[in-house]
């Protein structure tokens, strides 16, 4: 029980560290939406290090703390959706045998994109913002196999010192 | 990798390919007019062939639109996230320039759908 305390508080810092670090880099895009998602490396080790319902609060958790220490609660529903959205997305791809980290992975980060453009149409009141989705289906496609591949070799790493 | 893998990533992208050419979701022609909305509700018309600037009062703040060269711009807003300043000029329809912590849209619109949706409405 200690042990999975300080797994989850490790964890947990680890993600908002990560969104910390990803709200300083610019990104050299003018399209609002595109993003690395450097926390969704630590959501996805969590899932095959902890297990998905860990992974899930996890998640929760970062969004929530992230929002009070650097967004504000303006974006916090913004935040929440993706969140809900991806993990749903990554629990479902999770599940089938022949899909790995990668694959995951990839479907969190286009399934994020998709889930907030849904609340930003709900919130505008106005389905202006679904013009983004194809460009954030292919961002989301290509950040989520660069943080697939991260996660890849940090799960290998990780799991060789483990034994 | 998987097999899963490549095919769910090449779902996406043909997800992606298919409605960026469909034209449901594309940039469209170029429009006369520059339409804001607060909330959800037009509360300006901007005329693209003139050249103004104006303060918009939104939900939780203001942002100055610009209108130059037949395109609309927002040039500064006192939001956090800066995304409506950062956005490029529009002038096509589909097209449009979000702020949302201040709950504003700006989009483009051509005039002959005006007489259409004040008579829906």
């Amino acid at each position: 029980m200690a042990k999975k305390t300080a797994y989850y508080g490790i964890f947990a810092a680890l993600a908002i560290l990560m969104g910390y670090v990803e709200a300083v880099i610019p990104m050299p895009v003018p399209i609002p939406g595109i993003k690395i998602g450097l926390s969704n490396i630590v959501v996805v080790l969590c899932m095959y290090i902890m297990g998905t319902k860990e992974a899930f609060y996890i998640s929760i958790v970062r969004v929530i703390i992230s929002a009070l220490l650097f967004r504000g609660f303006v974006g916090l529903w913004y935040s929440l959706a993706g969140a809900f959205v991806s993990y749903g997305a990554m629990l479902a791809v999770h599940r089938l045998k022949d899909a790995s980290i990668i694959g995951v992975s990839v479907t969190g980060g286009v399934f994020h994109n998709i889930g907030q453009i849904v609340v930003a149409c709900i919130i505008l009141g106005r389905n202006v913002v679904l013009y983004l989705i194809p460009v954030l289906i292919v961002s989301g496609v290509a950040a989520g196999f660069a943080i697939g591949l991260v996660s890849k070799y940090c799960l290998s790493y990780i799991q060789k010192k483990r034994e | 990798m998987k097999k899963l893998d490549f095919i769910i990533i090449a779902v996406l992208l043909i997800a992606a390919g298919g409605l960026y050419f469909s034209g449901l979701l594309r940039p469209g022609s170029e429009g006369a007019y520059g339409v804001v909305y607060v909330d959800g509700k037009e509360v300006q018309r901007y005329d693209l062939s003139q050249n103004t600037e104006d303060t918009i009062t939104g939900a939780n703040g203001t942002n100055v639109i610009k209108v130059q060269d037949g395109k609309i711009s927002v040039v500064s807003a006192d939001c956090r996230d800066q995304i409506c300043v950062n956005h490029l000029p529009i002038n096509r329809e589909n097209e449009s320039i979000v702020c949302l912590p201040h709950k504003v849209v700006i989009e483009i619109e051509n005039g002959e759908d005006n007489s259409i949706d004040a008579v829906v409405q």
